[in-house]
């Protein structure tokens, strides 16, 4: 792989049951450039656990993942309500999700602190009534 | 243990993946909250769950999970096994309930993977 490579997803909002399908899409593409498994399943699941969240707490957004030699960056930009305590979000097991939302599996606040897991970096910036923008990286 | 076996203890019905049995199975998650799954799940491991929509595949999916089963008679629709059929993924059903499933299984020497 001499190049970076640069993938752009928009992720429609409201349309649960096709969440996911960007992270199904990385997740294959990562396995043919012969990233490693380990490597590969963090970045799916860390970028599955975002991508869920946008469609749950926000509007939906754009993922931008760039690979490059040494790294995967993923950059989730959504256009939602804005994380109000990063903090307590961070916290295993706190939840905003409604019921319904954890009827469908999801909302049991391991989240954001899943995609930390699976990561090497994360970085949130938030601003409420405006989005959120999560970085993370994970490394090769 | 092999997905057969898995199949076998839990008198299972195949909705897909039949030519998949074969592949091994060293550990077990058993939930309906799919986040706990992604946090806890190991290689190599089975998914028993009684939640029954596309995510449960999805997360299947992002973990490399061998073989899903559908506990308490949950039938999942023909999208979901679809679903699974297109990611070479083996999916089970099971009339016996969370618990007891997990129990027959642990029971058979299966176990959760360290914590």
């Amino acid at each position: 792989m001499d190049d970076a490579i640069h993938l752009t997803y928009i992720i429609s909002p409201d349309d649960f049951t096709r969440a996911g399908e960007a992270s199904s899409d990385v997740k294959k593409k990562l396995k043919q450039l012969g990233i490693s498994p380990e490597a590969v399943r963090k970045t799916a699941i860390a970028m599955y656990e975002g991508e869920i969240n946008m469609v749950i707490h926000a509007k939906g957004g754009q993922i931008d993942v760039d690979i490059t030699p040494e790294k995967i960056i993923m950059v989730l930009d959504d256009v939602g309500p804005g994380i109000p305590d990063v903090e307590l979000a961070m916290q295993a097991g706190y939840s905003t999700a409604p019921d319904e939302v954890r009827s469908l599996g999801f909302g049991a606040g391991m989240g954001l602190p899943n995609m930390k897991k699976y990561t090497d970096e994360m970085d949130i910036q938030t601003q409420i009534g405006v989005g959120t923008k999560i970085t993370m990286v994970v490394k090769i | 243990m092999t997905v057969k076996d898995v199949r076998d203890i839990l008198n299972a019905r195949v909705l897909a993946g039949e030519d998949l049995m074969d592949q091994e199975v060293r550990s077990a998650c058993g939930s309906d909250m799919m986040s706990d799954v992604l946090a806890f799940s190991k290689d190599h491991s089975i998914l028993l769950t009684g939640l029954c929509n596309p995510q449960v595949i999805r997360t299947a999916e992002m973990l490399d999970i061998v073989c899903v089963i559908f506990v308490r008679g949950k039938k999942p629709d023909d999208s979901i096994i679809q679903m699974a059929k297109e990611r070479g993924l083996v999916v089970l059903a099971t009339g016996h309930r969370m618990f007891s499933s997990c129990g027959m299984l642990y029971a058979a020497g299966l176990g959760g993977g360290a914590i």
